[in-house]
């Protein structure tokens, strides 16, 4: 069985930032293994721009990101093997995975690191009822059609949900000819960025419908039509507001789940909260040796902040694989952060102090929109600390810095993060 | 009725503040409800002369994928946008391409050009 310092499972972003960060670290064996015919991940079919602001100084488009990575992979030599399935890890760090060179083959790592990123939530997920024709995608998928496989979805489109991909993808259909009837939200409010609404929806003229749902998809081979209702204060949608819109498909943007199989099949602790592994600040999980970065962890607003966080995990995991992360088995008292009031989830879940940095970031997402508000960290009736935020919203990642030394007396303590509103 | 009064969402980055721009005419505008500088460049430039980056796709011949992303290279008239499509929509480009080569110099005459945002080797080569 051959064997690797580090094996990092999916080649989107978070894999070859984490691939990247350990060869710097001076990692040697590393071996990154990806599902797609090349590197990139979902990056390669967002190709409008708005990333790398922060990590490269420049708006880049998904591909120019993502190629950057790919260059700097092929420059720092690292391996990686192509159109390869993980089919199960173990927590003994043992890697099984196939492809059609080598057959089903076990390998075995120094440490491993989980870059899945997530998938999309389907019809399915949100139970639409009516009949199944054909003509109903989830953004992603239409998305990858259009922008990489060169097919056109559909000509009068409905769309449910306002994620940043479902008005990313109103503007690009617009662009191709498409009639993009409406885009729904079941919320008050859209789910997205609020320059994503501007400069998507507002400049082609497409209505946004707030307070909105299908209730029912109608059509025997193709998609003829969706009935859309009005939905009350709890976003469920009020009998007899029903009215029939005449469409040829529906395209969903109703969220995305981390995909996390492989994760549970090596015994990785998840969060009920984020979907993903619980993880410490250097991303390992709940099994030693096992780390974790980007999407699959919790879902991310911006690549830039992926690519961070999965730098994180290739220095963790270098740490461990380098011997210098030996404390995090005896330093066995971990603070634990617990989100509270008005906290979606707060990430990294749980603080070791393993790694001798000054400060830390949490980063969090609130589950409602926030006017003048402020997060805070309590522990026991104490406020540790304290951020005001003008305003929040849950489409948004806050990010809060923690001093180390603040925390060094906290060992084994349970912090609660929660938003609170702030007057004036 | 005369003058201007407008609310335009800024899209300069994520915060996307409300910015009402109101005056008798464009050379006396009052800007407010931005949080930055840029909010105020932006919806003063939003006013006068509106652009934006065009992104979209166009067919490659013996590339690995059917289409090879593209983008304008600098922002263009936002009125632009519709006729530019239909330049770049009927062109072609064969395999194999860098990213950062010029497909359409000086489109439509805005100055931008149309060049390949990814790198795409041939089929099977």
């Amino acid at each position: 069985m051959d064997s690797y310092d580090i094996v990092v499972i999916g080649g989107g972003p978070a894999g070859m930032a984490a691939a990247v960060a350990a060869r710097e670290e001076g990692v040697q064996k590393i071996l990154l293994i990806e599902r797609d015919r090349e590197l990139g991940g979902i990056l390669q079919q967002c190709i409008h721009n708005g990333f790398g602001l922060h990590h490269f100084k420049e708006d880049l488009t998904g591909p120019e990101f993502s190629e950057r990575y790919i260059r700097r992979m092929e420059e720092l030599e690292i391996p990686c093997k192509l159109d390869t399935t993980v089919l199960e890890i173990t927590a003994g760090r043992e890697i099984l995975y196939i492809n059609a060179r080598e057959g089903a083959t076990k390998v075995s790592a120094g440490a491993i690191v989980l870059a899945m990123g997530c998938r999309e939530r389907s019809r399915g997920a949100v139970n639409i009822p009516g009949s199944r024709p054909a003509g109903v995608f989830t953004a992603g998928t239409a998305q990858r059609l259009i922008n990489m496989e060169g097919y056109m979805v559909g000509r009068r489109i409905m769309m449910l949900g306002t994620g940043d991909i479902g008005l990313i993808m109103a503007r690009r259909l617009t662009l191709e000819g498409a009639k993009v009837i409406a885009v729904l939200a079941r919320k008050p409010y859209p789910g997205g960025l609020m320059r994503n609404v501007a400069q998507c929806l507002y400049d082609y003229d497409i209505p946004l419908m707030l307070r909105h749902t299908i209730v029912e998809i109608q059509g025997r081979d193709r998609v003829t039509g969706v009935l859309v209702a009005d939905t009350d204060e709890n976003s469920r949608p009020i009998p007899g507001s029903e009215r029939l819109y005449e469409c040829d498909t529906v395209i969903l943007s109703v969220g995305l789940i981390p995909e996390n199989e492989l994760s549970l099949s090596a015994g990785v602790q998840l969060d009920p909260h984020t979907g993903g592994p619980v993880v410490d600040e250097s991303r390992q999980t709940s099994v030693a040796g096992i780390f974790a970065c980007g999407n699959v962890v919790h879902v991310h607003d911006l690549v830039d902040f992926v690519v961070e966080e999965s730098e994180i995990a290739g220095k963790g995991a270098a740490g461990f694989v380098q011997g210098r992360a030996e404390r995090a088995e005896v330093d066995g008292t971990p603070i634990h952060l617990l989100p509270g009031e008005g906290l979606k989830y707060v990430v990294p879940q749980r603080m070791r102090g393993i790694n001798g940095e000054a400060s830390l970031d949490l980063f969090l997402r609130v589950n409602r929109v926030y006017g003048r508000s402020a997060i805070e960290v309590r522990h026991d009736g104490d406020t540790v600390k304290r951020l005001k935020r003008l305003r929040m919203n849950p489409g948004e990642m806050e990010r809060m810095r923690l001093q180390s030394s603040a925390l060094e007396k906290l060992n084994g303590a349970d912090l609660i993060v929660e938003a609170v509103e702030v007057d004036g | 009725m005369s003058g201007i009064d407008r609310e335009i969402i800024c899209i300069v980055c994520p915060t996307g503040c409300r910015i009402r721009v109101s005056g008798p005419d464009t050379e006396h505008l009052e800007v407010s409800g931005n949080e930055c500088k840029r909010g105020e460049e932006y919806a003063l430039k939003e006013i006068a002369d509106p652009r934006r980056t065009l992104i979209t796709t166009v067919q490659i011949d013996h590339g690995t994928l059917r289409r090879l992303p593209v983008r304008t290279n600098r922002e263009i008239p936002k009125q632009s946008i519709f006729p530019c499509m239909e330049v770049i929509n009927r062109i072609r480009v064969e395999a194999p391409v860098e990213v950062g080569q010029v497909l359409v110099a000086d489109i439509l005459g805005t100055g931008a050009d149309v060049v390949a945002t990814r790198s795409m080797g041939r089929n099977g080569g």
